[in-house]
């Protein structure tokens, strides 16, 4: 309850219509996460954590419950106004990098600082500085078709840290990649966490990547919980 | 605007879809702006007719001729200020396809009734001094490259002259430029007392008269009275107002006017489809990218405003060259060498061009921007 948390959910419902069935995904779900923290989400395929992840990213609204972020209760911002603020706030990181194949690696992260009131110049600072440290400068001008898959990644991630946005959200993010090359995104990670105080919150199935966080809580049943029932 | 870059880059996705795109925008404005020049050379003798001037012609038909004599009982009616006549004299310079409308008429009179027609008055000296002299309009004098001096013969295929032969040689000793683009400077006219005492026959008759009437309003009535004038003489006559006149002439060859309505309509129609479609493809398959643009905080309207600029600027670009080449080549003249007198491209359809170019692209990208708009990004990204 102290001023370190950075993300608070209280009573969060979410239930998804297709067509006359409803299909309740999260149930009277709390949760906080202190500034700073580097939480794994766990669970089965299906669990809702992609749209728990969604929920905090404000790309989605809950049905029920409230969610606030650095002091802004983002369920009750208007569409326009919840743009601005993912701009602003969050860094999206995804499983398969989504990055857009006609840009170069540098244009596609510059994408949120377009628009920011930046400078030509200051953007190109940042954007310099992101690929620096995701360690892809010498890859800047290349086209995602032209770089490996965790090289993409590592562009994805610098796309989710230039506006200096404190929380990144990834969704499995070495979902799509090999144990190695995961490994080399997880340590990114990681260092986001420990030197540059990101708060990561990142979905991943798998165990061994869950232990590079501070913190694993398993979702199931739309609830969560610290420890896999199952 | 700082997002152009991705319109841009989105442009090399499917180079050839776009070049195809942009290349039948660009044949659609070629032909619009081609065939607003043509309609034009239709409309034109129409818009600029005179609303104070009427012609009287024979009742029968055009070709049929009228006594001189009318000029002196026209002018005696109430409400007439002047008249004057002309006629068709229909002679060929060199080769049958060099069409020139050719016209004896009473120089003063005649370019009274014209004040369009623009004559330096010491060129109108020299016509009066010289009774072979003729005056041509600007366009046809530069056709031929005449200047003025020099003599030029026309071969007779009605009126042969009594000196013999065929042939009547003129000295040009005018040239006439029209106070507006719309104004007819294709005229050869030469002075009626030289071709009257000249012709071999029909001394006395000429083609058609012009009246000038006061009051423009009242000219329909003046027209009737003109008529009962002549009723039951020999030589009866219909006289309408000169845009009516124009009209009847231009509408021999078919309502033109409206069928080039009809094409464009169809041309734009179809355009449409095709931008439309080119336009849905492109944010139909960039599902994925505009969800992740919104994501990353784009707003709704962003994202439309992003399709429309792109659906815009596809049509800028053939939409702009296309009416460039289409200025270019009616700027080269005339298709039919000559019997479109007036043939230029009408700087009021420019602008309509420009703004149909801008409705082309607003159009064809409204119902996939508006898609792109709704675009829950959640969705988006979910399908992989
Ligand atoms: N937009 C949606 N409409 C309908 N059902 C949805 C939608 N998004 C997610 N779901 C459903 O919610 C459940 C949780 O999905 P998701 O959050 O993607 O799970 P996870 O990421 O844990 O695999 C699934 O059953 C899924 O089918
Ligand atoms: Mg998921």
């Amino acid at each position: 309850m102290s001023n370190d948390t950075l993300v608070r959910l209280g009573g969060v419902e979410k239930t998804f219509r297709r067509g006359s069935e409803e299909i309740h995904v999260l149930h009277e779900l709390s949760l906080e996460i202190p500034n700073g923290e580097f939480l794994a989400l766990m669970g089965p395929s299906g669990s809702g954590k992609s749209t728990l992840l969604n929920l905090i990213a404000g790309l989605d609204k809950p049905t029920r419950g409230t969610i606030e972020i650095g002091g802004e209760r983002i369920d009750q911002m208007a569409g326009r106004a919840l743009a601005g603020w993912r701009a602003r706030h969050v860094g999206l990181v995804f499983q398969f990098y989504n990055l857009l194949p006609v840009l170069s690696a540098e244009k596609n992260v510059e994408l949120p600082l377009l628009l920011t009131s930046l400078s030509n110049a200051e953007r190109k600072r940042h954007v310099a500085n992101a690929l620096e440290i995701v360690g892809l400068s010498h890859r800047a001008k290349h086209t995602p078709r032209t770089l490996s898959g965790g090289e993409q990644q590592r562009v994805g991630i610098a796309r989710a840290i230039v506006s200096d946005s404190t929380l990144v959200l990834a969704d499995e993010p070495t979902g799509d990649l090999d144990r190695k090359t995961g490994d080399g995104i997880l340590d990114l990670l990681q260092a986001l966490n420990r030197e540059h105080g990101k708060t990561i919150v990142m979905v991943t199935h798998d165990a061994h990547a869950a232990k590079r966080s501070n913190r694993v809580l398993y979702l199931l049943d739309g609830q969560l919980s610290t420890e896999l029932a199952a | 605007m700082r997002l152009a870059g991705i319109v841009v880059s989105n442009f090399k996705r499917h180079r050839l879809r776009t070049a195809l795109t942009v290349l039948s925008i660009l044949v659609a404005f070629v032909l619009f702006g081609y065939l607003a020049a043509i309609k034009k050379a239709f409309e034109a003798g129409v818009d600029v007719a005179g609303k104070d001037r009427l012609v009287v012609r024979h009742k029968i038909s055009i070709i049929q001729m009228l006594p001189v004599s009318y000029e002196a009982d026209i002018e005696r009616i109430d409400g007439v200020k002047e008249a004057t006549h002309a006629s068709w004299f229909g002679g060929i310079y060199k080769e049958p396809r060099n069409f020139i409308p050719q016209f004896p008429v009473k120089p003063e009179e005649f370019m009274a009734m014209y004040p369009e027609f623009r004559l330096p008055p010491a060129q109108m000296d020299a016509w009066l001094r010289t009774r072979t002299g003729a005056v041509v309009g600007r366009r046809t004098a530069d056709k031929f490259g005449w200047k003025i001096g020099d003599k030029i013969p026309i071969q007779a295929t009605i009126w042969r002259p009594k000196s013999g032969g065929n042939t009547w040689t003129f000295d040009i000793v005018g040239i006439y430029e029209g106070a507006e683009e719309e104004t007819d400077t294709t005229l050869f006219l030469f002075r009626y007392d030289y071709f009257d005492e000249n012709r071999s026959f029909g001394e006395g008759a000429v083609g058609w008269y012009y009246i000038r009437v006061s009051d423009p309003a009242r000219a329909a009535q003046i027209a009737l009275k003109v008529d009962e004038t002549f009723a039951n003489s020999a030589y009866e006559t219909k006289t309408e107002t000169e845009g009516a006149f124009v009209k009847a002439f231009a509408e021999q060859a078919g309502n033109i006017g409206k069928i080039i309505t009809f094409i464009l309509t169809a041309v734009f129609f179809t355009i449409l489809l095709v931008a439309g479609n080119t336009m849905a493809q492109a944010v139909r398959e960039r599902t994925q990218e505009l969800g992740v643009l919104k994501a990353v905080g784009f707003t709704d309207g962003q994202v439309l405003g992003l399709v429309l600029v792109e659906s815009c600027i596809i049509s800028i670009v053939g939409g702009s060259i296309g009416l460039a080449l289409s200025w270019r080549l009616v700027a080269a003249g005339d298709p039919t060498g000559g019997a479109l007198p007036i043939f230029f491209f009408p700087p009021g359809e420019l602008v309509m061009g420009a703004l149909y170019v801008v409705l082309l692209g607003l159009a064809a990208g409204a119902v996939p921007a508006i898609q792109a708009m709704r675009l829950n990004p959640v969705d988006a990204l979910r399908r992989e």
